[in-house]
């Protein structure tokens, strides 16, 4: 492993806690990442001595705030491979990016009988905005098949895409399966129909370097959180020719160029889709934790995760009674299992007992559960602060739950 | 691991795996299906009450953790030949036992065998879990057709 892990994990404070009376062993990076000193720190030094509003206030402290803010934009786009920082849009979160397409993107572009075609390993956030969207417009969903395996099957999804079709949108990697899509591949299947694409990037970005322009997608989003930033920052990238002709998402201040009661003109992308005040210390806390990703470098982060990956799926092997829901050859650091004898709610809690977090339920993907024929799984996702003990951990309380059931 | 083996000490374990009542009731005159979308819970109760106003019998289908199918288990075995008063009250004593905090004393008083789930209170999340069924069951008795809860 080329990364020094226990470094890594020293710059993690919460590492270091217990839970249940048991040194924590965080399995959970897929709901959410855990925090390094620094991100902590930056939020609490701009807090302490930089806070100030942005955009509007004439005094040095708030120019200085509203210059770092605005620099995280640069440093997002450089880290997701986007050559024009002003198509970066800050978001609460994946979800709300979403949302905000759905609004005012989709509002705009899609009606009566248009259809819009999602997967069936989707998250609810990239199925839910376009249900409501198609109940507003008289839209039709229509759902791309996976096989048993949790792989996409590219044929179906090719065969769904028509001349009603407006868009396509799916997930990059399955927060619940670990599935990696193709994704370029499949933007440029909907790009030569002229169909425009959204790619929720929320699982893909925290492990492996990714690059907007390169997979050409028209919209992609994804989590602050999950990329050890605070929770407060989300990022929508938007191709600016699509985001110049979309309508507002929030209206109020920041977002205008001016008001009157006779009428009002709004400003230009990106602010034109940032209303009101924002999360301002979570993006510079964002900014923190690119910094530190980008030192240590998303190549070694993925091949740190890729072992980790390896190594934990030859030792689950070893708990009797446990099965891999999931087995895609192309797979990021997310492992969702059953066992014979324990429901995945019965998993999360023994193992909770034994100071191992990890996700029980159905993943925010009920329709995936269904297709996989389970009600439910339990997960273990990995990140880059993960070591073999953690597995090591993992594997001793699985097989203690396992015996407790049998 | 104290409060896991409080939790699933062996009353539950064995209830989860040879569930009491685990059948359908062909002629029940209530039924209603509870769901537990956290986990993924699913059960259906199944109530039949006789003309003198008693459980004549109560029983349940489904999928479910190890909480949810040992209370349903457990429960129905409990509730069988009483009033549906005194099922009412067993409802509001159990779901007080549940909830009520892991540093009080548990109140188990009425509640026989259901004292097992006492554990339950160290593990807010399961809470839903161990009172899924009496939901159902509730709903089951105050609707009278099939009815979806949570």
């Amino acid at each position: 492993m080329t990364l020094d892990v226990e470094k890594i994990r020293s710059e993690f404070p919460i590492l270091s806690t217990e839970m249940r009376g048991q040194p924590l062993t965080y399995l959970d990076s897929g709901a959410s990442a855990q925090k390094p000193r620094v991100v902590i720190d930056a939020m609490a030094d701009f807090y302490s001595a930089h806070y100030a509003n942005i955009h509007r206030g004439v005094y040095h402290l708030s120019a200085e705030a509203t210059r770092q803010f605005e620099a995280v934009r640069g440093k997002v786009a450089a880290f997701i491979g986007a050559a024009n920082e002003r198509e970066i849009i800050f978001v609460r979160n994946a979800t709300e990016a979403i949302n905000l397409v759905a609004r005012s993107w989709g509002e705009q572009n899609i009606s009566e009988g248009d259809e819009i075609v999602l997967t069936q390993m989707e998250h609810h956030a990239n199925i839910v905005p376009w249900q409501m969207l198609a109940k507003r417009c008289g839209a039709v969903i229509r759902v791309a098949e996976i096989d048993d395996d949790g792989v996409l099957d590219v044929a179906h999804l090719t065969s769904l895409l028509g001349p009603k079709t407006k868009l396509l949108a799916f997930t990059h990697v399955s927060n619940a399966l670990g599935t990696i899509n193709p994704v370029t591949q499949l933007v440029a299947l909907a790009r030569d129909r002229g169909i425009t694409t959204l790619v929720d990037g929320a699982q893909a970005v925290p492990h492996q370097r990714v690059s907007v322009d390169e997979i050409g997608a028209d919209f992609y989003v994804f989590s602050g959180h999950k990329v050890v930033g605070p929770s407060g920052a989300g990022v929508l990238h938007g191709r600016m020719a699509l985001l110049e002709a979309m309508p507002p998402f929030l209206g109020g201040g920041d977002m205008i160029e001016s008001v009157s009661f006779e009428g009002t003109t709004f400003a230009p992308v990106p602010h034109k889709f940032e209303a009101g005040t924002p999360d301002i210390a979570s993006v510079i806390g964002f900014g923190a934790a690119i910094d530190y990703l980008e030192a240590i470098g998303m190549d070694e982060i993925a091949a740190h995760e890729h072992e980790l990956l390896v190594y934990a799926t030859e030792r689950l092997a070893t708990v009797p009674g446990l099965r891999i829901i999931g087995q895609a050859k192309e797979k990021a650091a997310v492992i969702s299992f059953v066992l014979d004898d324990a429901h995945p709610h019965d998993i999360g809690t023994c193992l909770d007992g034994e100071g191992v977090a990890v996700r029980a339920g159905h993943h925010c993907a009920q329709p995936l559960m269904k297709r996989m024929g389970v009600p439910a799984t339990a997960r273990a996702s990995f990140a880059f602060y993960n070591n073999s003990e953690d597995i090591d951990r993992l594997v001793k309380a699985l097989i203690k739950t396992a015996d407790l059931f049998a | 691991m104290n409060d896991l083996r409080e939790l699933y000490q062996a009353t539950i374990l064995g209830h989860n795996k040879k569930p009491r009542n685990f059948r359908a009731i062909e002629d029940a005159s209530h039924e209603a299906d509870g769901h537990n979308p956290l986990c993924g819970d699913q059960l259906t109760l199944y109530a039949k009450v006789a003309p003198d106003g008693t459980l004549e019998d109560v029983s349940f289908q489904g999928t479910g953790c190890a909480i949810s199918k040992a209370s349903a288990s457990l429960m129905t075995d409990h509730v069988k030949g009483k009033t549906l008063a005194e099922v009412s009250d067993d409802f509001e004593r159990f779901h007080d036992l549940v909830t009520s905090s892991p540093s009080d004393e548990a109140n188990t008083d009425g509640l026989g065998k259901l004292a097992v789930f006492s554990g339950v209170r160290e593990y807010p999340m399961r809470v839903k879990c161990a009172t899924l069924a009496w939901h159902a069951l509730k709903s089951a008795l105050d609707g009278g057709e099939t009815a979806h809860t949570e």
